[in-house]
């Protein structure tokens, strides 16, 4: 098997994709142990509209293993992280992978990745409970984490009106005496 | 009469489990036709809780999202958390963090050992594995003051050290695995019953795996070499022999059934004592924590920005958290994924075609942080008539099962 480095990588990703489509690209390097031995972190932040694009271009490298999708409210948008790994099954060879897109509040919508990766269905299925976010394509299944009968309109991981009221008081805090 | 097929919902709560869990099975006589999953009965809401915590507080937190693997969950965090912030763990905290991680997978397989032999109605061996278990639960505690929730993680090394006079006993324990082990292969590999009882019963294919993205134990029994010891190694292990082991280094061939999950792990354990070796071997003298004073590490992380991924093979498989930090007390996001949440979904594949009896055993062959089923309700669709099978009913058949085959 070839393996791409992964500068390579982000260079196939802005060659294959629109010009667009990748806003912001950076590499870590970390290191390990007593000999230094090294390995490598991608981050990647792709247009929402070539999102799909940009997940069956790295299809195409090796069969990526997604480890989860993690959201984040940022007031006026949500940014999903997609945490992938490829070239695994070599020793030092694998790559971390991750996607962030941001997705404006008025227009919550991102496609499904269950075609390329059927193991995407619970994390998409979460992701659609706990941030409101509409997976397109993806079958109408009953809640997975929250209960059944959860007050609809309510995302608990949002953190504006339609999140939940945190109703821990939290005592270790000191509280300044005007 | 027309084709009769029943709706069996298993689950949902039972006090012992971490992550209980429904399961809709429609059973056409013994066989399995569809399998639905409804797990989420017992979300404790662990990432909402973290964010009113700072990340140290965050690692006790971690620390109990599940019992066993109370090593992988902070190690990962404090992972995600060093990269995040850009600290860098002294080369002696990774390997005394590499330790602590390779005495937690003896314990937590031997533990599954059990489990599935007492799935399969084998009790004797239940008590034979959980007494070999205690050995290194006596370790642990020794090593580090607790049996299980360890408290030794902390961001930048650990809280304690292993020392000069730690090495004996540590060395005895291992001593007394290499003992033991040659009994359990016995009893595992050798004995016709439970061969019969688990090999081509729950089958993942290859394919199916990569494709339901299954991490550990569980993937690796069908024969993905996936191990991020071996692929992308962190701490101690980038210097360290690890090889990922797949059922073909017994028999030579992959099937991808029970047997196969349980060759892995007992070969595991071999791997785990052989690590352990290395590293009391090669450890290098020096610091274990690279900010001693919580204040300080703590204004350190309040002023940082930036993310960062922490990835621990677990013994059940890959534990991934993600950490990001915004010049905040606070985390702003915190997203930790047990490997259980992967491997749910190979359920439904290994139990298709499968018997009522053999339900048991393959949902514990993944080592689900939920083993446990407490209840199941039979509806007989022709007359709406309902029957409950409590948990001890449906091990009861599973263990006839296992005596009606035993030759």
């Amino acid at each position: 098997m070839e393996y791409l480095k992964p500068d390579e990588i982000v260079e196939l990703f802005k060659k294959k994709l629109d010009e667009s489509a990748i806003i912001d690209s950076r590499v870590e390097t970390k290191t390990a142990g007593v000999k230094k031995n090294s390995y490598s972190v991608i981050w990647l932040q792709v247009n929402p509209i070539s999102f799909k694009d940009a997940i069956k271009l790295l299809c195409t490298i090796q069969f990526p293993h997604l480890a989860i999708i993690s959201g984040n409210d940022l007031d006026k948008e949500i940014e999903l992280t997609y945490h992938f790994s490829i070239y695994y099954g070599g020793r030092f060879k694998e790559i971390s992978i991750n996607l962030a897109t941001y997705l404006p509040k008025e227009d919550l919508k991102i496609p499904t990745i269950t075609d390329l990766i059927p193991g995407a269905q619970t994390t998409e299925r979460e992701l659609k409970e706990m941030f409101g976010v509409t997976i397109e394509g993806l079958p109408d299944l009953p809640n997975i984490f929250l209960p059944q009968d959860f007050p609809k309109g309510v995302y608990p991981l949002r953190k504006d009106e339609k999140g939940v009221e945190i109703k821990v008081e939290r005592k270790d805090e000191v509280k300044k005496i005007e | 009469m027309s084709k009769m097929s029943y709706s069996v919902p298993i689950g949902p709560v039972h006090p012992s489990l971490k992550e209980p869990m429904t399961f809709n099975f429609e059973i056409y006589g013994e066989r399995i036709e569809k399998v639905n999953l409804a797990p989420g009965d017992n979300h404790r809401g662990i990432e909402f809780m973290g964010r009113q915590r700072n990340p140290i507080q965050i690692i006790y937190l971690a620390e109990r999202i599940c019992g066993i693997c109370s090593a992988s969950h902070p190690f990962a965090f404090c992972q995600a958390v060093e990269n995040a912030a850009g600290i860098e763990v002294p080369e002696r905290a990774q390997y005394i963090r590499v330790i602590i991680a390779e005495l937690e997978r003896i314990h937590s397989h031997i533990l599954w050992a059990g489990v599935a032999a007492h799935e399969l109605g084998f009790d004797s061996i239940l008590y034979l594995t959980w007494r070999a278990r205690e050995e290194v639960l006596d370790l642990l505690e020794y090593l580090t003051g607790n049996r299980i929730n360890y408290g030794i993680f902390m961001i930048g090394g650990v809280r304690r050290d292993i020392t000069k006079e730690h090495i004996p006993r540590i060395k005895k324990t291992l001593e007394y695995y290499k003992d033991i082990y040659a009994k359990l292969e016995d009893v595992f590999l050798n004995d016709p019953t439970i061969a019969l009882r688990t090999k081509n019963v729950g089958i993942l294919t290859t394919e199916d795996a990569l494709r339901l993205c299954a991490v550990g134990p569980t993937a690796r029994a069908s024969g993905i070499t996936k191990d991020i010891r071996q692929d992308q190694p962190y701490a101690a292990y980038a210097d360290l022999e690890v090889k990922a082991i797949t059922p073909d280094a017994l028999t030579g061939e992959v099937h991808g059934d029970i047997y196969d999950r349980i060759i892995v792990r007992l070969l595991e354990v071999v791997q785990s004592i052989q690590i352990i070796e290395q590293c009391i071997e090669n450890i290098p003298s020096g610091e274990i924590i690279a900010e001693k004073k919580l204040v300080k590490l703590l204004n350190q992380l309040k002023k940082a920005k930036g993310e960062g991924i922490g990835r621990h093979e677990a013994p059940r498989g890959e534990c991934i958290h993600y950490v990001k930090l915004n010049e905040s007390e606070l985390p702003e996001v915190w997203k930790a994924r047990a490997p259980t949440y992967n491997n749910l979904m190979t359920w439904v594949p290994m139990l298709i075609g499968q018997q009522i009896a053999d339900i048991p055993i393959v949902i514990a062959s993944i080592d689900p942080c939920i083993a446990c089923m407490d209840r199941v309700t039979i509806l007989n669709k022709d007359n709406g008539q309902k029957s409950i099978l409590a948990k001890e009913d449906l091990h009861k058949l599973s263990v006839q099962k296992t005596r009606r085959i035993t030759p």
